[in-house]
């Protein structure tokens, strides 16, 4: 037999030696999990100061902002932020947080890290796509943040860049010409980067998995993942040719969004015959299940950090993965509920509305399933726990909140509020945040070798919960009143008696902001003069604690581990205490 | 798919180690508890078996997005100008298809050169030569048909319908390209006899796909344009 | 600080629902006619979606109290019910909820898109651009004329492109920066977007329509409460959108005669 497998096409790699290959241009996943990280570190800051930004002008519209005059001296005069330029950082800010952070972190970011030690593999199945996947995604980001510092800046359209405005040029505003560019040609090569991640986190969930590790003994965390990179690969692939064809509207003359007779500024502008909702269902078709892969990995895991944490595993393993399958599914055909009011046909809103609400019962499910599974466990409670079950609570504010917007006929009141504002930031500015916290809390010992400061953590987190309620619930209550998402400034008669709460809101949000810091240090300190961590530190059962804090290059040592068990075989008697690791050969009774 | 059968260690010495560069794939019976790993058939695929079909899905959705704005820009407005395709496209269409019987021929003799029968690698190696040829040639015609337009005054933004022409093809062919950048990896690792079999068959279904997909675009195009 | 959780919790959940039940923030009276089943069904969804929030907040904050701090030889113990009692009250709970909103949702939509403007609704069309709402009347002959958007010049004040020259039904066209309307009388609106998204939004009328560019879109609204109310862009459509507005006056049917004449003298 001709084998001719002795190298196999870049699954086992030698150590690295270099210093580049050692921490730049590395195979290893668990580098490119901490490159994302920190590249999701380095968006959120800047989008978080972004968000200070246009809080501060909103609650005080002639106050000078030191500094900012000198980020744009058009933009800001003198500090004072023009009603375009607050447009354009509200871009910037929902595109950093969407995709650099959200997508980034829970799924890239600690999916990349754990994935395959949960799983019990040496590595993803593509290293060399992996590096080129962070690498893709690190010059997106570079090329996002240029539009700063280009003649007319960064656009203004949103996140969402409806056409026309965004598909026309810089004669519909200021940062629509070679701000939209650069900012379609940053999310197209995001794109890239997605499906090359994606692409990695499906093959090597379905073939890189050790020997006894069934699918349904991995952990939640790794279905969440799994679960998400399917999400991705279809999601993504279809973001990235209405990126093309948005850019080719600007560069080539074409009419893909652009609809004929146009006047701006007296020009009849030369384009004819495009579909300006294409654009719409294009995005919304990767925008809806976009949500949702920023919430997915965060449930996965805050369930794996709460069952570590009760000491039981959930009341059902089967129901929660079924449960996440089942939203994932649902979730692409939904995306018309972002377009109610769009001048699709109405009856379109209700074959919408229908999947929107039904999407709610997987969702009460894991709810449900969580809290039922608290009952009568014996809660442990640290800064991981603590950003779990504030998760939890985030996670229904902001579902609860989705009710309203679900249904058409309330939407026609509450659409372009501030209430859909509030909806999406409790649960992606502020759910799947926590998710992060909670996740970096309860895995930094495992990545660094040592323990973070429990006291710092748990004073980040109550002023971190108690600050985003305090940002974030407001926002709802301006959404009954009818106040209009993305303005600038606030001129209308009915919008004065509201100057008060926004004021409010912003001195929260710098507080909250603020509090972040804690965070911050607590990170930065902890690497280099934490309390260094035992190889298990939380008692957990699942593959990562059985390998050192951190992890050598190849995980394992050069061992294949053996899973002899389901991934949360809590609440038994054992001869390590209360609880069975997977790879332990030793059989168990289960109590409760 | 190469099963591989691990032979149960024998009491005295220790279990052989794994193959380098697969991590036991993960057979998915519940291990005994007596700790005796015996012969376990590992059914796992090679990660190139799977990971292909799931980069042929994204590239299957993306051409179903532009599959879709194509519908919706031709049924939105009154501006669509049909034109008579480029008659090139059809001698391309039979290169192409020629390139994925060349590309078979090559798989199959390699697929059984590896599994010890069959006769050398050259006669493979020369295959894929033909194949990725005939591939340059369809890049050739397809450059040629974008010509020919251009000469009928057909531009990218002239109308929709040449829009979604050069869009569609101009996907295609940069695809087709990654699959010859794909074609030449196998060329080489295959004349130093260090290719796997899943690589080879992941390129090959790579190819056909392409194949597969070119005739949906012509069809699609033929249609609509 | 199981404790402290769980009574941050229930603060914040009482704290949330206060502004609520003492309406300080509510949406203004409604003045339409197909208002009131909108309202309704916010309410509804108001009740279901309080309950729900604040037991989940509550009962959260509960067990995290009860179970937290346990003795390490405390047992575990299972939900009445387990995994199966929840998935049957998530499925009845929500599954109740969906018919009861879904049904009834379905009738507040289908009142304002459903139906047709009725044949005695008066049309009048309104223009969106960066940044203001025009209003156009038909005029005694009651058509419109035909845009052209090669002619738009704003500094003659030609904003809907009007050739009153040589178009005949132009002529009458009453082209106002104010939507008058009677009240009691149905009103079809239609929808022109001059360059990039826009929207029509009147909180008291309970009406909110996307302008589409390309698109002939049309709303149609009965007022029934005399006033001046706000019409505000809530489709961003540039750096003007916070400034885009315009005011919808209900005027009596004796009013709006005699407004619509003076607008036409201007014209």
């Amino acid at each position: 037999m001709h084998d001719m497998s002795a190298h196999a096409a870049g699954q086992h790699h030698a150590p690295p030696q270099s210093f580049i290959r050692k921490h730049i241009f590395s195979l290893d996943h668990k580098v490119i999990g901490k490159q994302y990280y920190d590249l999701g570190l380095l968006a959120v800051l800047t989008g978080m100061v972004l968000s200070w930004l246009m809080r501060i002008h909103l609650a005080w519209p002639k106050f000078g902002i030191p500094g900012v005059g000198w980020l744009s001296k058009a933009g800001a005069p003198g500090g004072v932020i023009t009603p375009e330029y607050y447009l354009s950082l509200m871009t910037m800010h929902g595109t950093l947080m969407v995709f650099f952070v959200l997508t980034n972190v829970p799924f890239a970011g600690f999916g990349n890290y754990f994935l395959p030690i949960q799983i019990g593999a040496e590595d993803m199945a593509f290293p060399r796509f992996n590096m080129m996947s962070f690498w893709t995604t690190f010059v997106a980001f570079l090329v996002l943040v240029s539009a700063f510092f280009v003649g007319g800046g960064p656009p203004l359209s949103g996140w969402t860049a409806y056409a026309p405005l965004s598909a026309v040029g810089a004669v519909a505003g200021p940062g629509q010409g070679a701000g939209q560019i650069l900012w379609a040609t940053a999310i197209g090569l995001f794109c890239i980067g997605q499906l090359l991640g994606s692409l990695n986190f499906i093959t090597t969930t379905l073939d890189l998995r050790t020997k006894g590790m069934t699918l349904m003994r991995m952990p939640i965390s790794t279905w969440a993942w799994f679960i998400t990179s399917c999400m991705g690969l279809t999601a993504f692939a279809v973001l990235l040719p209405a990126c093309v064809l948005l850019i080719l509207d600007h560069v080539a003359g074409t009419s893909f969004f652009i609809p004929s007779n146009l006047v701006i500024s007296d020009q009849l502008q030369p384009h004819s015959g495009g579909a300006t909702l294409l654009w719409q269902h294009l995005f919304w078709f990767f925008g809806h299940p976009e949500v949702y892969i920023a919430i997915v990995p965060g449930i996965g895991i805050v369930s794996h950090i709460l069952i570590t944490n009760m000491r039981r595993p959930l009341l059902s393993h089967k129901v929660i993965i079924g449960s996440l399958g089942a939203i994932s599914f649902l979730s692409y055909m939904v995306y018309g509920h972002h377009m109610f009011l769009s001048g699709m046909n109405p009856f379109t809103a209700l074959v919408f509305s229908f999947p929107t609400l039904v999407i709610t019962i997987p969702a009460t499910i894991i709810v449900l399933i969580w809290i039922g599974s608290l009952y009568g466990s014996k809660l442990r409670i640290n800064s991981a726990s603590l950003f779990a079950l504030g998760f939890i609570s985030m996670f229904v504010s902001g579902g609860i909140s989705g009710f309203f917007l679900a249904q058409p006929s309330i939407d026609i009141y509450l659409h372009a509020t501030y209430f859909v504002v509030g909806h999406f930031h409790m649960v992606m500015g502020v759910a799947a945040i926590f998710g992060m916290f909670a996740g970096t809390y309860f895995w930094f010992p495992k990545m660094f070798g040592r323990m973070m400061n429990e006291t710092l953590g748990k004073i980040h987190f109550w002023l971190t919960l108690v600050g985003t309620y305090c940002i974030f619930m407001p926002f709802h209550y301006l959404g009954f009143a009818g106040n209009v998402r993305r303005y600038s400034a606030f001129v209308n008669d009915y919008l004065q008696p509201l100057l008060p709460v926004h004021k409010f809101i912003t001195i929260a949000a710098l507080c909250t902001g603020a509090a972040q810091l804690i965070f911050l240090y607590n990170l930065i300190y902890s690497r280099f003069k934490g309390a260094p961590a035992p190889q298990n530190p939380w008692e957990g059962t699942s593959l990562e604690w059985t390998v050192p804090s951190p992890p050598p290059f190849d995980n394992f040592g050069g061992k294949h581990p053996v899973v002899y068990h389901d991934p949360y075989q809590y609440g038994v008697e054992s001869s390590t205490g209360d609880y069975v690791m997977q790879d332990s050969p030793e059989q168990v009774k289960a109590v409760g | 798919m190469a099963a591989t059968v691990h032979e149960p260690p024998k009491p005295e010495t220790p279990e052989a180690p794994p193959r380098l560069g697969h991590s036991g794939g993960g057979w998915r019976d519940l291990v005994p508890t007596n700790e005796n790993l015996h012969a376990v058939e590992d059914h796992s695929p090679e990660p190139a078996s799977t990971g292909i079909w799931v980069g042929l899905a994204a590239i299957t959705m993306s051409f179903a997005a532009l599959t879709s704005a194509l519908i919706v820009r031709q049924g939105g407005s009154t501006d669509w100008r049909h034109f008579t395709l480029p008659r090139i496209l059809y001698f391309n269409t039979l290169v192409l298809l020629a390139s994925s019987s060349t590309l078979e021929l090559s798989r199959r003799r390699a697929a059984s050169f590896i599994s010890g029968v069959g006769s050398g690698l050259a006669k493979p190696v020369r295959w894929l030569y033909a194949t990725l040829s005939l591939g340059l040639l369809f890049l050739a015609g397809q450059y040629m048909a974008w010509l020919q337009l251009k000469a009928e005054g057909l531009y990218l933004a002239t109308n929709p319908s040449s829009s979604f022409f050069y869009i569609l093809t101009a996907a295609h062919a940069l695809h087709v390209m990654g699959g010859l950048g794909g074609l030449i990896y196998v060329i080489r690792r295959l004349s130093r006899s260090v290719l796997r079999q899943s690589t080879l068959d992941a390129a090959s279904y790579y190819w056909h796909f392409m194949d597969i997909l070119w005739l949906y675009l012509l069809w699609l195009l033929w249609m609509r344009l | 600080m199981a404790k402290l959780f769980a009574l941050t919790l229930i603060a914040i959940a009482i704290a949330s629902a206060i502004p609520i039940l003492m309406h300080t923030w509510d949406p203004p009276a409604d003045i339409s006619t197909h208002g009131p089943l909108i309202d309704k069904q916010m309410s509804e969804t108001m009740v279901e979606a309080g309950l729900l929030f604040l037991a989940a907040q509550i009962i959260l904050a509960i067990f995290v109290w009860k179970f937290s701090g346990r003795r390490k030889d405390a047992k575990i113990g299972r939900f009445p019910g387990g995994a199966t009692g929840l998935v049957l009250a998530a499925f009845i709970l929500v599954g109740a909820e969906l018919l009861v909103l879904g049904v009834f949702g379905t009738k507040a939509w289908a009142s304002v898109y459903f139906n047709p403007p009725s044949a005695n609704a008066m049309p009048i069309q309104v223009q969106a651009g960066q940044f203001a709402f025009y209003f156009r009347y038909p005029g005694p002959d009651g058509k419109f004329g035909p845009l052209h958007p090669d002619q738009i010049n704003e500094a003659s004040q030609n904003v809907f492109g009007l050739d009153q020259t040589n178009d005949p039904d132009s002529k009458d066209d009453i082209v106002t920066a104010e939507l008058a309307v009677p009240a009691n009388r149905e009103i079809y609106l239609l929808m022109h977007a001059k360059d990039v998204g826009h929207s029509f939004y009147v909180r008291e009328l309970r009406v909110q329509q996307d302008f589409v560019p390309g698109l002939d879109l049309s709303i149609h609204f009965t007022a029934t409460k005399t006033g001046r109310y706000e019409i505000v862009c809530t489709q961003l459509c540039g750096l003007g959108h916070y400034n885009m507005k315009a005011y919808l006056e209900v005027l009596s049917q004796e009013d709006f005669d005699n407004w619509l004449k003076q607008q036409a003298a201007l014209q």
